[in-house]
């Protein structure tokens, strides 16, 4: 179960991610995009929920990342990122509940350039009872 | 002229394991429920599902392509309330399509429709796009 004292914690990624043209072209191709010169609108999850994984991986976080389902996910795009762009991650934990047994964790992960935030997302993950 | 209730044409995308594979890869999504049938299976699944976050990146590549391009898109959201089902050899569908739902001087709205095999897949999509 999620540490209740988790709720409303941001929590800050240890390194700086830098963006590689490669990865945007490689998502593009997946969906047929040929124009990378700047990533896709949902790119940003290659980054945001391995970052989260990491940063909320803490036991003492008590997330379950074994048991997560994906239940929605939400963007808001301040600046399109590019090949090269460099960020800092954090990962706040917006909202908590259990409903018939399963947890519901709404996770909001911002990807900030300098003190700029570039990319906000909010992914609902299901932990299965 | 674009207005409130608009109709986008509708657009069918193909989603089959070999797709499931690249989006893997390009997203580091590894989760075996979206490549080994005997996992999904093993976990209560019907068969192998899609990635929730490949089928958004499809509904968005409709989006990108009516609006002119990635950097229009402001806000982007859906909710997965059924898996895309992808069995083995199997070419299946992912049917998208959208209405104008608010426009002001400088964005516009689009609720999306997202199905397969006649199911739809997305809730609550909406994305906002820059004029």
């Amino acid at each position: 179960m999620l540490n209740p004292d988790s709720v409303g914690r941001t929590f800050e990624g240890a390194n700086s991610i830098t963006v590689t043209q490669s990865e945007i072209d490689a998502f593009a191709a997946v969906i047929g995009e040929s124009d990378t010169s700047v990533a896709p609108p949902t790119f940003s999850i290659r980054i945001s929920l391995e970052q989260s994984q990491s940063i909320l991986s803490d036991p003492a976080i008590g997330l379950d990342w074994t048991r997560v389902v994906h239940g929605d996910q939400k963007f808001e795009i301040f600046s399109p990122i590019k090949g090269g762009d460099t960020f800092s991650c954090s990962s706040t934990i917006e909202s908590y509940r259990v409903a018939a047994g399963n947890e519901i964790v709404t996770v909001r992960s911002d990807l900030k350039s300098g003190s700029e935030i570039a990319l906000s997302s909010w992914s609902t993950l299901v932990v299965r009872a | 002229m674009i207005e409130v209730g608009a109709a986008l044409p509708e657009r069918v995308f193909t989603i089959n394991r070999g797709l499931l594979k690249a989006y893997a890869d390009a997203s580091g999504d590894q989760n075996p429920i979206h490549q080994n049938e005997e996992f999904a299976l093993s976990v209560g699944l019907p068969n192998v599902i899609a990635h929730g976050m490949l089928t958004m990146a499809l509904v968005g590549k409709f989006v990108t392509d009516w609006a002119g391009g990635s950097a229009k898109v402001t806000h982007y959201g859906a909710r997965f309330i059924k898996p895309v089902i992808v069995p083995a050899d199997t070419d299946v569908d992912l049917t998208v399509s959208a209405t104008v739902s608010a426009l002001d001087e400088s964005s516009v709205t689009l609720d999306l429709t997202a199905t397969s095999a006649g199911v739809k897949v997305l809730g609550m999509a909406k994305a906002v796009i820059k004029k």
